[in-house]
């Protein structure tokens, strides 16, 4: 395996004197430089330096709000953080150039070595040397029988133990075996390729979606509008999205009560109709965490849950200018969620254009927390609808509606408007139960909160080539184990006969043995042992 | 017997699997020590006897075998107390696993324990424990026992004071068999990487202290050499186990929970970076001039991002949970828990 570095120097290394490289043999020299282990042992150690800023930088592909955040946070940072591709350190172009200088010293090491392989697996194991006892692993020991006996005890015990043996020397014998750990490592080697193909192939003809569907709602039809959040490959084209449309008709959770793990969820359920192209069978389907359905290539996963109150909104004159389920984004476990309404284009009691929006918390079970003090806090016992209410903040003026600017539809722009104030000054707080309805002051109109529907997150994506990534793995890892656990041996037995010291000819027969291990990941001196007692057993 | 009657025991267990590997952790210094004597005792012997024929043939005969009396005693009593001390580690981690088995019982449905950071941790620290003892005779790692109960108990109490949560059921996204088996796996390379990286401490420290010629005769560290293919052969062990973890059934499970099989998250990255990094110390040790120390020190580093993966990245990802994109949806559905769980380790 050290050959790869050994390599003779390049034939004739040209009669020119030295630091005179002609084109040639720089591009040799540089080829050579790649290729060499220790550059990518250089390299592996650069990728994964190169992997650690992704980590701690939030990224564009895996969650982008939080990147916009950031941006907002850090004004300064932010343009040299985008020439340097920090937002997105998976596609720049250097962590790139790391992998893809990664891969060519791959390829480059591997094409030579698997000629090198074809030829060593042919090959007969090397004559013994001269000096065994020059081996490491050593030993030696005298015998009453004859050479002959000796090398053929030795050719049967090391065949039996699957050595490949040399039969054409007449005082010793040659063995070797463990010629598959070298394709095992060429396998894995191979398939770190084969996995990389796959990889990059599914990013690139691959996409991702997500989008909140309201329980009981509209149908989702599979094209790229439908979605809130739609992430192609580049070379991923708006027809390649399998057509089909679904809807999401009844959504089941099972929630624990009792024990410690009261409030959890055990069980998700969305019973959901499809059709597949325009005109299919209408089909149903549960879909569960951990359970997707795939349509065509085309996989959808259920990977959230929450609510959205009915809020309806009518202005000064007594007209609905909002209506309907408002998504409401869940803060944490117990399904406290976020949320807001933007209300515009209706007339205030004395017919000025006015615009109302909402902002507040939904709480599915609520409760006054009696927390000892004069003040209760406002909780939410349970994550199940149990006894929601709605607690919102009035704003109005201007809310930033008519710019034509496009809003995130979970965030409320209040710079340039007033929050609505009770009499009293204080800033007032609609509490809605299920049915109520509240006047807001100065003719503003009222709001209603109707009652509440559920809606799912499902995450819905192709990715081709991931069959090809995971049987890359699986090949990689075989070849791995391979590389690891096989071990290449040679074993060398000579024996020479010895005349007796007092020339009565009775002589006997010295036997040398030795082992080498040449992945030099092994204590040998058992194996050593255990074939030296092999050897001296009297054959059966 | 009762849920909360299996979550108390899990408890006691953990404590007295704690205790009994304190006592070990004792006897094991105790047996360090004797030996030290043992070693002095000796080497006194051999100087001595190197001084002279003369100076032994001319003293009496009792004198000397009261020496080798005193000495022969030590070294059974160092023998003995090496293998109280394995016993008891065997036994401590017997009552460890009851404390796992507890742990599970007690969730329901019954499930594996590692649901949290506390679980994960008593279940590690388990792992390093069993994989020491079923090699510690193939290997000849008897010296190394203070340095792996000591590691062991230390991390055991972290767990206990600082992580102990009460038993809760797994939420729907780690109700997967593939999380069973992405995690035992997980559990098992961080066991072996753990053993791996003590050694290759070791393997630095001495160097350090001047390596085998430095060394204290008789001292019972081996030789650089086999510490050095000691290390390799069991993280060449974990190496492959790591792979099928993070490389096959982590993403098998993604796929199947988040639909993206790899997603480039922290918790992914760094599975990656300390895979990256094995790599890079398996080639340093077939190559010239990276062999040996830095090979040693490319698995220290493995070991170092492997464990901040598992706590370091934990508390850097709670710390940003107000965001109202899409991502942090998951967390309704796929971990309700706050601090994302070995669900993704
Ligand atoms: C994607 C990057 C690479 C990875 C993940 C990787 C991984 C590995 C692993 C795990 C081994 C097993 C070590 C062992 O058998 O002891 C290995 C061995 C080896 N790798 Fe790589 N390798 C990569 C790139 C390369 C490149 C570019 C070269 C060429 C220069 C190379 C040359 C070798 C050689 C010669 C061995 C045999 C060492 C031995 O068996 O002792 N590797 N590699």
């Amino acid at each position: 395996m050290t050959d790869v570095q050994d390599r003779p120097e390049a034939p004739a290394a040209d009669r020119r004197r030295a630091g005179e490289l002609g084109p040639r043999e720089l591009a040799r020299w540089s080829w050579r430089q790649l290729t060499s282990m220790r550059t990518a042992l250089v390299l592996l150690l650069l990728l994964a330096l190169a992997a650690v800023p992704g980590s701690i930088i939030p990224q564009e592909g895996v969650d982008a709000l939080k990147v916009s955040q950031w941006k907002a946070d850090h004004p300064g940072l932010t343009p040299v953080y985008e020439r340097l591709g920090l937002f997105s350190v998976y596609d720049s172009a250097w962590f790139s150039a790391i992998y893809l200088l990664l891969m060519v010293s791959l390829v480059g090491c591997i094409i030579p070595r698997t000629f090198h392989y074809v030829r060593a697996i042919r090959a007969e194991p090397p004559v013994a040397p001269r000096n065994l006892s020059r081996l490491p692993d050593h030993t030696s020991y005298a015998t009453d029988a004859s050479v002959e006996e000796v090398l053929d005890r030795a050719r049967l015990v090391l065949g039996r133990r699957r050595y490949r043996l040399r039969l054409d020397q007449d005082d010793a014998v040659s063995a070797e075996k463990g010629y598959l750990r070298e394709v095992g490592n060429l396998l894995f080697h191979l398939s770190v390729i084969v996995v990389l193909v796959g990889f990059a192939y599914g990013s690139v003809f691959g996409y991702q979606g997500g989008v909140i569907v309201m329980v009981d709602g509209p149908p989702f039809s599979n094209t790229a509008a439908s979605y809130d959040d739609f992430d192609p490959g580049s070379g991923f084209g708006a027809d390649d999205l399998d057509p089909f449309s679904f809807t999401v008709d009844d959504f089941d959770i099972t929630w624990l009560t009792k024990g410690s793990g009261a409030g959890t969820a055990r069980e998700f359920k969305a019973a959901m109709t499809y059709r597949e192209g325009t005109d299919g069978e209408e089909k149903t389907y549960d879909l569960r965490v951990n359970h997707p359905l795939s349509i065509g290539n085309t996989d959808v996963f259920l990977i959230g849950h929450g609510y959205a109150p009915r809020i309806t909104v009518r202005d000064g004159q007594g007209t609905v200018i909002y209506d309907g389920p408002t998504v409401f984004l869940p803060q944490d476990p117990s399904f406290l969620s976020f949320g807001v309404v933007k209300a515009a284009g209706g007339l205030s009691a004395d017919g000025t254009k006015t615009q109302v929006g909402l902002e507040g918390l939904l709480y599915p079970t609520f409760y006054l927390a009696d927390n000892g003090t004069a003040v209760r806090t406002p909780a939410t016992l349970f994550p199940a609808l149990g006894n929601p209410l709605i607690s919102m903040s009035v704003y109005t003026g201007d809310l930033g509606l008519d710019d034509g600017v496009p809003q995130s539809v979970y965030l409320l722009d209040t710079t340039k408007a007033t929050q609505v104030l009770k009499p009293d000054g204080k800033p007032l707080r609609l509490d809605l139960s299920e049915g109520e309805t509240a006047q807001l002051p100065d003719g503003l109109g009222s709001v209603t909160f109707d009652g509440v529907q559920p809606w799912v997150r499902v995450q819905i994506s192709q990715s081709p080539g991931k069959r090809v990534a995971l049987a890359g793995v699986v090949l990689a890892l075989i070849g791995l184990c391979g590389s690891l656990f096989l071990r290449p041996r040679r074993v060398w037995v000579r024996a020479r006969r010895r005349e007796g010291d007092e020339g009565d000819g009775e002589g006997d027969t010295m036997v040398e043995v030795a082992l080498l291990d040449r992945s030099g990941g092994a204590d040998l001196s058992d194996v050593l042992d255990e074939i030296v007692s092999e050897l001296q057993k009297e054959p059966r | 017997m009762s849920n909360t009657a299996w979550e108390a025991l899990s408890n006691q267990a953990v404590g007295a699997a704690g205790i009994v590997y304190f006592l070990a952790l004792i006897v094991l210094i105790a047996e360090w020590a004797t030996h030290r004597q043992v070693v002095v005792a000796e080497t006194a012997r051999a100087t001595e006897g190197a001084r002279g024929g003369v100076a032994l043939a001319v003293r009496t005969g009792g004198d000397g075998s009261g020496v080798d009396v005193d000495a022969g005693a030590k070294e059974r009593r160092s023998e003995f107390l090496g293998r109280l001390g394995l016993l008891l580690t065997a036994l401590a981690a017997a009552v460890h696993f009851v404390a796992l088995l507890g742990r599970g019982m007690a969730a329901d449905p019954n499930r594996v324990p590692w649901g949290n950071m506390y679980e994960f941790t008593i279940s590690g620290t388990f792992i390093v424990a069993l994989i020491y003892l079923v090699l510690v005779r193939k290997y000849s790692l008897e010296w190394m026992a203070p340095l792996v109960v000591a590691f062991v108990v230390t991390t055991m109490m972290v767990g206990v004071i600082w992580l102990h949560a009460p038993v809760a059921p797994l939420t729907e996204a780690l109700n997967s068999y593939w999380l069973v088996i992405h995690v035992v796996s997980a559990v098992i390379a961080t066991g072996g990487f753990t053993i791996g990286g003590i050694l290759s401490i070791v393997y630095l420290v001495k160097q350090r202290r001047g390596g085998d010629a430095g060394a204290p005769p008789g001292s019972r560290i081996p030789s650089l050499a086999v510490l050095d293919r000691t290390a390799y052969r069991v993280h060449s062990f974990a190496f492959p186990v790591w792979t099928f973890a993070v490389l096959i059934t982590g993403p098998i499970w993604a796929h199947e929970a988040w639909s993206r099989y790899w997603n480039w998250d922290p918790k992914e990255v760094w599975a990656f970076i300390t895979w990256v990094v094995y790599a890079a110390y398996l080639h340093a040790r077939a190559t010239a001039g990276w062999k040996g120390r830095n090979a040693a020190i490319l698995a220290c580093v493995g070991l170092a991002t492997l464990w901040f993966n598992f706590i370091g990245i934990n508390y850097f990802s709670t710390s940003s949970q107000h965001s109202y994109a899409g991502g942090e949806l998951h967390s309704v559905v796929v971990s309700s828990d706050a601090s994302p769980g070995p669900a993704d380790l």
